[in-house]
């Protein structure tokens, strides 16, 4: 799950790591009124940040310097209601809803700072890099050698030399070390006691007068950690995220939407993946990632299938069961259910594999749907692929 | 032969008098497994359909002298399970439950460090030696014993993979599954490992995905160390990136974890990597051949 930056900050700031002023607004009105904190009369600056949840923001336009409140009032504006493209939005791009305005600072230096849990050595990883400003991906394939890191033990937490280490390396000098360990520091505290996947501070700011202050704010979180931070789910903003995926959230169903015209629910997130794959190995390209899960219920596969045929884009399904523990006899049951209830307009090609699969198959041709049946997932897929055409 | 168990494997459920752990320890008794007790805290002194529960790991290990744990206690409780089961010094911790938060399990890792447990998953089916015993969720009637190794990183693809080999009368030494979480217990170096040792193992099919580097891993394991044929199939080339695909580690991060790199080091490593899902038991039956 990941949250707006003016969220971030707020949270990070309970934790004592030193953010800018700023306000969040929602109109042009209250935008301007936020900036009279920052700009009086005889002048003042702020930023004026567009809220969404992607990156690379400033480079597409959703960052601004205002000098006056006139300013804020045209770049709010301009901005609110505007639909942003980022490299990370993909083409359709994102609708600023929200901005946040921000005091200004004079900065000295920028660098990045970034809590990952690290896959390899199975710790929290504090990554540092002089480069702040730059994407952390670019910098680690351009020159891997400016990326500092440290591994926290669990059971001590960071300790103050690993602060040190990255503080000394990041070139700060003595006035800035005990500054940038207690920054440091407050940031792997929030990290683990919000359960965060990932924690980036880019850029890091020294400022001319000395300070040290997080001037951005990327967090995610683990989605499995949830249950025990309500107040953090609570942050959750769907109009950031695809209304089906919101949907399919709803009822604990694994989605993903896609950009083909291959409708898939699978059980099992290993063969869901493996289900796309062999779309695609057909040449034709699935229109989403459904896992329906090891135990999916009737009103599951229900739900699913209403959120496969609210797609436009879906030309026709494909189902994919490999039953385990779970009886194909059951699921073809919930296909027939799920169908009658819906309404089939578009083809559907279902597979049933495992237990019961005999049976499941003998229930789908008795039924007076129109389905079209398959053994094996490569007939299903060849037989789906048929049925749309390449693309 | 085969690892990690076999037909002697004495065997407790944590998390016995659940929904999900009653359902599948009578599964696991039905395939044949030797269940010779249960945990549930509270519930000590209890019984299901003769099998005794205990309150503690603890207990019932000193009462049964238990070598393996299959573990179904919800995901807010299951890194305590599994600690709880490592202290008692159970040999092998077998973690069925999925949704476990991943900083539970930085802990976890860190707990094991010094002991002599293994732990296999969490959020994996679990661990079967066809014909012996059945340690977790797998449907057991599709598997076959045989000379065949399996390792993955998923559930239903591999009881897919299992039945394309069954269906060509080809069985299975050990099936593996070492979950879909981003920090695990087992990985596929230690499942190798144990199937280079184990003289009935003749090949293996080792299935990844997306996420992380294990597959690179395990490819460079098998080129230096590895004698026996191996097929792969790495889930995931139509996978966007940055998207979470079901399995919380699924995900390409940073532009790292893509099919594309598992499948080039795999096949540097002289595996068999095949492009289909639907492919994986013929090819294995290709390779048996030609090496006989």
């Amino acid at each position: 799950m990941n949250i707006h930056e003016y969220q971030g900050k707020h949270l990070l700031s309970n934790f004592n790591v030193p953010v800018p002023r700023s306000q969040i607004a929602f109109t042009v009105d209250e935008a301007v009124e936020a900036s009279k904190e920052f700009i009086s009369d005889d002048g003042g600056i702020c930023v004026v940040k567009a809220q969404i949840h992607a990156g690379g923001r400033g480079k597409a336009g959703g960052v601004k310097l205002a000098r006056s409140r006139e300013e804020v009032s045209e770049i709010a504006r301009e901005l609110l209601g505007k639909v942003l493209v980022t490299h990370q939005t993909g083409a359709e791009g994102k609708e600023i809803q929200k901005i946040l305005i921000e005091e200004g600072c004079d900065i000295d230096r920028e660098f990045y700072i970034g809590l990952v849990v690290d896959r390899a050595s199975n710790t929290v990883a504090v990554m540092a890099s002089t480069e702040g400003g730059m994407e952390i991906e670019e910098v680690a394939a351009a020159t891997p050698e400016k990326i500092l890191k440290e591994y926290i033990d669990p059971a001590t937490g960071l300790v103050p030399f690993q602060a040190r280490n990255i503080a000394f390396a990041l070139g700060l000098e003595k006035p800035q070390i005990g500054k940038a360990v207690k920054f440091i520091s407050s940031l792997y505290n929030a990290f683990v006691a919000s359960d965060c996947a990932m924690l980036e501070i880019n850029p890091l700011v020294l400022t001319k007068g000395g300070d040290l202050i997080a001037l951005d704010a990327k967090l995610a979180f683990d989605d499995n950690a949830m249950f025990r931070h309500k107040d953090i789910e609570e942050l959750r903003d769907l109009d950031e995220e695809d209304p089906k995926e919101v949907e399919a959230s709803r009822f604990d169903l694994n989605y993903v939407s896609l950009d083909g015209s291959i409708g898939c629910m699978v059980n099992g997130a290993g063969l869901a993946m493996a289900t796309m794959d062999i779309i695609k190995l057909y040449g034709a390209s699935p229109a989403n990632f459904l896992d329906v899960g090891g135990g999916a219920t009737k009103d599951q596969v229900v739900a699913a299938f209403k959120i496969l045929v609210s797609d436009t884009r879906v030309k026709a399904i494909l189902v994919n069961i490999f039953g385990g523990i779970m009886r194909c006899d059951i699921i073809a049951e919930g296909i027939i259910a799920a169908a009658s209830e819906v309404g089939l307009e578009i083809p559907l090609v279902v597979r049933l594999q495992g237990t019961n699969a005999d049976e499941g198959r003998k229930l789908l041709s008795e039924s007076e749907l129109d389905i079209i049946t398959a053994e094996q997932m490569d007939e299903a897929a060849e037989k789906v692929v048929a049925i749309t055409g390449k693309a | 032969m085969s690892i990690l168990i076999n037909k002697d494997t004495k065997v407790i459920c944590q998390g016995i008098t659940g929904e999900q752990g009653t359902f599948h320890t009578r599964q696991m008794v039905a395939y044949g497994t030797n269940m010779v007790g249960g945990v549930t805290p509270g519930k000590g002194g209890t019984e299901l359909d003769g099998i005794p529960v205990f309150n503690t790991a603890k207990e019932a290990v000193d009462a049964t002298g238990a070598d393996a744990t299959v573990i179904y206690v919800p995901a807010a409780f299951a890194a305590d399970a599994i600690m709880e089961a490592v202290a008692a010094g159970i040999e092998l911790v077998i973690c069925i439950t999925e949704g476990i938060p991943v900083l539970d399990m930085v802990k976890v890792k860190k707990f094991m460090l010094g002991k002599s447990s293994r732990l296999v998953g969490p959020n994996c089916p679990g661990v079967i030696t066809p014909d012996a015993c059945k340690i977790g969720i797998m449907p057991g009637h599709i598997h076959k014993a045989g000379p065949v190794g399996v390792v993955s990183r998923s559930g239903t693809l591999t009881y897919e993979a299992v039945d394309q080999l069954t269906r060509l009368g080809i069985g299975q030494s050990t099936c593996v599954g070492i979950g879909g979480d981003p920090i695990n217990g087992t990985n596929f170096i230690d499942v190798l490992t144990l199937f280079e040792a184990d003289p009935d193992t003749k090949a293996v099919i080792m299935i990844g995905e997306i996420g992380g580097t294990a597959e690179e891993e395990a490819a460079e394991y098998i080129k230096q160390n590895f004698t026996k044929p191996v097929v792969g199939y790495i889930a995931g080339v139509a996978a966007p990136k940055g998207k979470r695909m079901g399995h919380a580690g699924a995900i390409i991060a940073g532009g790292k974890g893509t099919a594309a790199e598992k499948m080039k080091a795999m096949e540097d490593a002289g595996i068999k990597v095949t492009n289909t899902p639907a492919d994986i038991g013929r090819t294995m039956a290709e390779l048996l051949e030609s090496v006989h």
